[in-house]
């Protein structure tokens, strides 16, 4: 198991979520992916995506300009 | 969501494609405005999934989709919407997909006659040849209106338990929506790509123009969403925010373009895209000053950055009025 970043900051929605999906494809089961966002749709669209595919949304950050969730992969 | 939820009824596994051009009107322009904060900003095709129970794939085609709208084969609808080389794209994409991840056929949720371009029994044909999808594209919604596909003949589907639904009215959709217990969905299509939207196909059409050629970048198409534009002069134009929201998206761009913004008063941050020189900053100032809270007052100083120089110098301009502001400016 190891941990990863992604920089999702300054995109907005669906690209917080493409890149996320995109990154996940290449990780394995019981990753972790720490995704920073600044677009508040993030905040509903990444976890939508992680439940509707498998994954865990372990952690979810959000302060006044950035947002960062933290996703187990498969862990559902 | 009907044509998938018709498929789930017979029991066929489904999953889900969306595709991001760029040109989609809602994540984005709810992630800017500050007046659209309040709405739910959900991602519609994540939210129809969840409600079916079904996998969802967004893909980014957005470099591939730049030639469908430079160089559409069937040409635009009313502005600047190739909807026929669109939904043939699409359907090639997706057919790529199933043969890539081992599925069997290609549903959509199209109805025969539900819209001017795409939707037409002529046109449909073509979007089946075009795509490669062939007799592997079934449409759940209007089937017994066209020809069995592949997976009606071989029985994977069941034909007699899809539907015959045509024309503009979307009653019968809402009806059977309401049959499966479907009382909450997205916006039916048409008002979800900016391209069918006449002020913005305006303002892509003055960006090539300008250009003298037809082409764009992300940036360009997101720029295109947000502010208020005009063209002084044919060589630069003004990107003026209208809202906290919209200044708080274009202070992303100040690397790459020329900024102009009140320093005297509380005013809007503006980009300025294109070639200029000094009576053009000038002019450019006197707008600026025009659209900030010192719009009355004898003079207001303007700080101009130059982005290529990492430069600030002020102006202090007398604001233009709004009569001098000819309504062709306006993009």
């Amino acid at each position: 198991m190891s941990t990863h970043q992604l920089d999702a900051r300054r995109l907005l929605c669906p690209m917080p979520v493409i890149r996320t999906q995109n990154c996940i494809k290449t990780l394995d089961s019981g990753d972790i992916l720490e995704v920073t966002c600044t677009d508040p749709g993030a905040l509903i669209d990444v976890p939508t995506w992680c439940r509707i595919n498998g994954h865990r949304v372990i952690n979810t950050i959000t302060n006044e300009n950035e947002i960062c969730i933290t996703i187990e992969v498969d862990g559902s | 969501m009907l044509a998938a939820q018709v498929m789930l009824e017979q029991g066929i596994h489904v999953e889900g494609i969306n595709f991001f051009t760029g040109f989609c009107v809602e994540g984005h322009t709810h992630a800017i405005r500050k007046q659209d904060k309040a709405k739910p900003k959900r991602n519609n095709a994540l939210w129809t999934a969840e409600r079916l129970g079904i996998k969802l794939h967004i893909i980014d085609v957005i470099e591939e989709y730049k030639d469908i709208v430079i160089n559409p084969k069937h040409g635009y609808g009313a502005h600047i919407n190739p909807c026929l080389d669109c939904k043939g794209f699409m359907v090639k994409k997706a057919r790529e997909w199933m043969e890539e991840n081992d599925f069997d056929f290609i549903i959509t949720g199209e109805v025969i006659g539900q819209r001017p371009m795409s939707q037409r029994k002529d046109t449909m044909p073509v979007i089946a040849r075009e795509s490669g999808a062939l007799d592997r594209l079934l449409r759940p919604l209007c089937a017994q209106n066209l020809a069995p596909t592949l997976p009606e003949q071989e029985g994977w589907v069941d034909r007699e338990r899809l539907y015959g639904f045509s024309g503009r009215s979307r009653k019968p959709q809402i009806a059977l929506a309401q049959e499966f217990g479907i009382s909450d969905f997205a916006q039916p299509a048409g008002g979800c790509c900016f391209l069918t939207d006449p002020a913005y196909s305006t303002k892509l059409q003055d960006l090539w123009q300008q250009r003298g050629e037809k082409t764009y970048e992300i940036d360009d198409i997101m720029l295109l969403k947000v502010g208020r534009h005009l063209r002084p002069r044919p060589h630069f134009k003004l990107i003026i925010g209208r809202e906290d929201g919209e200044n708080r998206f274009l202070e992303g761009y100040r690397r790459q373009f020329t900024t102009l913004q009140a320093s005297s008063h509380n005013g809007p941050l503006v980009l300025l895209d294109g070639h200029y020189n000094e009576d053009d900053l000038q002019l450019a100032a006197r707008i600026v000053a025009r659209y900030s809270q010192g719009r009355d007052a004898n003079a207001v100083d303007i700080d101009i950055t130059h982005h290529d120089k990492d430069a600030t110098q002020t102006l202090s301009v007398p604001p233009m009025s709004n009569n001098d502001i000819p309504r062709e400016w306006f993009v």
